[in-house]
């Protein structure tokens, strides 16, 4: 019982508990009442990030090439934070600034670039991949995307829709052709 | 690297996993290529019955009143403070307040069924709610989640970030669960269990359970002082 007690009042875990990370589990189908995260009910559609406003439209699919309408991304851009649920044909639409160059490592730096991380029912784990947008000045020399595979880096790359001057769409494939290159770490 | 703690993308039991497993194995990045740990600044305001589900319709919802708490430490045991946790649950009958949940269910007009709050110095989190009801699902004949509370864990970075499932002690669904049996390691599941715990049970009011999560790695937030 005390054990019990000081595993939550105390300031150490009682030793039956190891010091080792929950596992994770799915987000599941029914996430959206539940991440709301903003006052107003919504989730987070556009980020706080400076620049040349784009609107970034990421487009969810399976094996199957099947959209994926029960997605959540997650962005990362400088601090600046999103966080929307796809749609029933597997897209969710952010605002957001273009991005800025990286400092470091090295001289060079990295490729403006988004951290996106993708939840969905059917994702026991969460993934993290990075967006690259097309002709931009230093993804030929990106440490990162010189770590993938050369026939793979398009899939990291967001390209121009034609049909909407500022808006840019991010295939991301969770498996099969074209699967797009998820990161650990 | 997590001997069986965590689940892998693919596995068929859970029959989603089947064409939503990326196929292809991950590109591991160095440190300092890394965007996990990109600080996220800051959370939006907490309202006053966020971490109380029982409080936030104009009645109380029906079902058996809970009492969810516990701490949020890194994998060195330091308090992860100020980390947002989010949870999400079925009703006390097994149904979400979601659109697309089509269990033949009631809807409890007092429950919504999501809270969140924001962990303590000492990394603790609680919340007030109702324990969720099993409900079906259609991965394969007869199907039945076992009752859980969905966490959502957001510290400083993307380094502590953690989605996942608490479960309450001794349900019987739990050996027909693909998604929990996922975690090929029997103790690693066991902590997804959370445990009741009389001595945070309130006299004439609520049951108790208390739950601990460690997230991965080191937290970002600089801490004086171990524990």
């Amino acid at each position: 019982m005390r054990r019990g007690r000081d595993a939550v009042r105390g300031t150490s875990l009682s030793a039956d508990e190891s010091l080792v990370a929950t596992s994770s589990q799915t987000v599941g189908p029914f996430f959206h009442f539940g991440l709301t995260t903003a006052a107003n009910g919504r989730m987070i559609d556009r980020l706080r990030a400076r620049g040349e406003p784009v609107t970034l439209a990421i487009r969810v699919t399976d094996g199957a090439g099947e959209p994926v309408p029960d997605a959540m991304i997650e962005l990362l851009q400088a601090g600046a934070f999103g966080r929307l649920p796809t749609d029933e044909n597997g897209v969710c639409e952010f605002a957001t600034a273009r991005p800025g160059r990286v400092a470091g490592p090295g001289p060079s730096g990295q490729a403006p670039h988004i951290f996106a991380c993708v939840f969905a029912r059917g994702l026991l784990r969460h993934l993290h991949t990075r967006i690259y947008f097309a002709g931009d000045p230093g993804i030929e020399t990106d440490p990162v995307l010189a770590r993938v595979p050369e026939g793979r880096r398009g899939t990291l790359i967001a390209t121009p829709d034609p049909g909407r001057s500022g808006r840019w769409i991010f295939d991301l494939r969770l498996q099969g052709s074209g699967e797009t290159v998820f990161f650990d770490g | 690297m997590n001997k069986g703690t965590q689940p892998p993308l693919l596995y068929p039991p859970y029959a989603s996993t089947v064409r939503r497993a990326p196929l292809e194995p991950a590109i591991q990045l160095p440190e300092s290529l890394s965007n996990l740990d990109q600080p996220v600044y800051g959370w939006w305001p907490i309202g006053e019955t966020d971490n109380d589900l029982t409080r936030q319709q104009p009645d109380e919802p029906q079902g058996q009143r809970i009492i969810v708490t516990g701490r949020v430490v890194d994998e060195d045991g330091r308090p992860v403070r100020e980390a947002l946790v989010e949870v999400w649950q079925a009703n006390a009958a097994g149904r979400y307040r979601h659109q697309k949940d089509s269990h033949p269910a009631p809807l409890d007009p007092n429950f919504t069924g999501a809270g969140r709050t924001i962990t303590d110095p000492d990394g603790r989190y609680e919340f007030t709610t109702i324990k969720p009801g099993a409900y079906p699902w259609r991965n394969h004949d007869n199907a039945w989640r076992p009752a859980h509370i969905h966490f959502s864990i957001f510290g400083t970075s993307f380094r502590t970030r953690l989605v996942t499932q608490m479960y309450f002690p001794d349900d019987p669904l739990f050996p027909y669960d693909p998604i929990m049996h996922a975690i090929a390691d029997a103790r690693a599941r066991a902590r997804l269990i959370s445990r009741f715990d009389l001595s945070l049970t309130r006299p004439d009011w609520a049951l108790g359970f208390s739950w601990n999560i460690v997230v991965c790695g080191a937290d970002a937030t600089p801490f004086e002082g171990r524990v």
